[in-house]
């Protein structure tokens, strides 16, 4: 008898705190006292990310999201769009799963951050308060290394599509539009630049498209770097098995001037009919205005343990902003591990809690070298304590024996997972 | 097989587990288990070709990938990404998943 009652008060209790759970689920209508407000700048793999992990994991955190584009437009799989293998519909996904789970979605432009008075200035000249800032800004571009880059960027003679979106568009009508016969050059900077074999398999999609298409024409890649930077020996199979006399692979061509058609590389000209140019990177414009590139006047230097920029208190800075740690790809997968680290880091903090001091973060990487095959590497990096910093465990990660159907299917798979955990969907 | 993880999945997953969870941090497995969230779904709740690992038992998750780790299973990525956690992380992140519903 006195078992059956507290069985019953128990599960009435359970009951209530059912409820309780079902209203405070309900878009952040949660009636108990809010932990903190956290502004997040940035609805790309790692800002959107963090918004979302933050609801998961915080309860009654506020959370505002600031994004300048309606949509998500994910540069992963963009380059099978320049190839004709996707359409922009596959690539873009919308922000509704972030206002389902209580996010506060802002079309807007960061201006300023006043880190003394804790707010973030809007291009409109409203304010957002915040206990905690989240800046995921990404990269932009250091046009004036190149000679030339920025008018004929400006001009959109001169296409990057390092940012999907509407570049991707007009990259893919430019390609389109070629002559058969006609020349793609892809221009790649020194790294360290996002997406480091991302310039690989753009080369592979445009020459996949070309084959078949234009047979006539030649994908001419010119790299900065003395070597491919990524899975090298495998995508050097792939210029051999799948592209021989349309690929054409040349080390050590760094652009130095751009003059109309013509790229001026240190040795000779080059003449193409399409001048695709991946400009040198660095953090994004609203890292640089709020002074938080001390890395090299370049990235952003971050505690590892909450992300937090060591140049600013309570602005956490995440993705290919940051100023990595050894062997840390600037990539969509690490900006969405990183934002995982900052969410629960954030959230001790503002109940006044000890971080986490064992953090880990893992990239994996697909890259497709045809329409069908993949391949990829994969990395995972522990926190260590002594240094400060996450390290690769030896020993652990890698690349693909071979690029291959199931990898493809993999990749596809990661991309349908990675978009449903970075925008709840 | 008999590595040191394959042994644990064999015979005291649940007492170690229990200790485990309560010698660190409440958020820990959570954490852990984030990390896998990018290929095989957000608690484990995976999409489309990618394998489903909400509400398996930890025995069976700790098995497979202790048979990645070991070398016993070929694959095409867990061998390289399960070397990177240690044993323990690894049965940290079986019972996270074990314990979320399979699908949403």
């Amino acid at each position: 008898m006195t078992q059956s009652i507290i069985r019953r008060r128990s599960l009435l209790g359970a009951g209530a705190a059912l409820a309780a759970t079902t209203l405070a689920g309900c878009a952040g209508m949660s009636s108990s006292p809010s932990i903190g407000r956290v502004v997040v700048v940035g609805g790309g793999y790692g800002g959107a990310t963090a918004a979302r992990y933050l609801k998961l994991w915080g309860g009654n955190v506020e959370v505002t999201l600031v994004e300048r584009n309606a949509d998500f437009v994910s540069c992963p799989i963009s380059n099978l769009v320049l190839g004709g293998f996707k359409q922009m519909s596959d690539i873009t996904r919308s922000y509704d799963g972030l206002k389902a789970v209580g996010v506060k979605v802002v079309r807007g432009e960061a201006r300023a951050i006043d880190v003394a008075g804790k707010k973030l200035r809007l291009a409109d000249g409203s304010d957002l308060p915040y206990d905690r800032l989240v800046l995921s800004p990404g990269i932009d571009f250091m046009t004036e290394q190149i000679g030339g880059l920025a008018a004929a960027l400006d001009s959109g003679r001169v296409l990057h599509s390092w940012k999907a979106g509407p570049q991707t568009v007009e990259l893919r009508k430019q390609i389109v539009d070629m002559r058969d016969g006609g020349v793609f050059a892809l221009f790649i900077p020194k790294a360290p630049y996002r997406c480091p074999p991302g310039p690989y398999e753009r080369a592979c999609m445009v020459a996949a498209y070309l084959k078949t298409a234009k047979p006539k024409s030649k994908v001419l890649v010119l790299d900065g770097n003395a070597e491919i930077t990524s899975k090298k020996g495998l995508f050097e199979k792939a210029f051999k098995d799948h592209y021989s006399g349309i690929i054409e692979y040349r080390p050590n061509a760094e652009l130095k001037e751009l003059s109309g058609n013509v790229a001026k590389l240190e040795f000779e000209d080059v003449r193409a009919d399409v001048l695709n140019v991946i400009p040198p990177q660095r953090a994004g414009d609203l890292a640089r205005s709020a002074g938080l590139l001390n890395m090299n006047n370049r990235w952003v230097g971050v505690d590892w343990l909450t992300m937090e920029s060591t140049a600013a208190p309570n602005v956490h800075v995440l993705g290919d902003a940051t100023f990595p740690a050894p062997a840390m790809p600037k990539s969509g997968h690490m900006a969405n591990q990183q934002a995982k680290v900052a969410a629960a880091a954030i959230i001790q903090l503002l109940k006044g809690e000890a971080v986490n001091t064992t953090p880990v973060v893992m990239n994996t990487c697909y890259s497709f070298v045809t329409a069908r095959d993949a391949m990829h590497v994969a990395s995972v990096h522990q926190y260590d304590a002594k240094d400060k910093t996450f390290k690769a465990v030896p020993g652990s990660g890698g690349v693909s024996v071979a690029a291959n159907q199931i990898e493809g299917r993999y990749a596809l798979g990661w991309a349908d997972n990675i978009w449903a955990d970075t925008l709840a969907l | 097989m008999t590595t040191p993880l394959r042994r644990v999945a064999a015979s005291t997953l649940l007492l170690g587990l229990a200790g485990l969870a309560q010698a660190q941090d409440a958020n820990l497995a959570r954490n852990l288990a984030a990390t896998c969230a990018n290929c095989h779904g957000t608690h484990g709740q995976a999409r489309g070709d990618m394998k489903p690992l909400a509400g398996l038992s930890a025995e069976k998750i700790v098995a497979m990938l202790a048979d990645y780790k070991s070398g016993a299973q070929p694959a095409t990525i867990m061998h390289q990404i399960s070397k990177g956690y240690t044993d323990e992380q690894l049965q940290l992140v079986a019972a996270f998943f074990a314990a979320q519903p399979a699908k949403k």
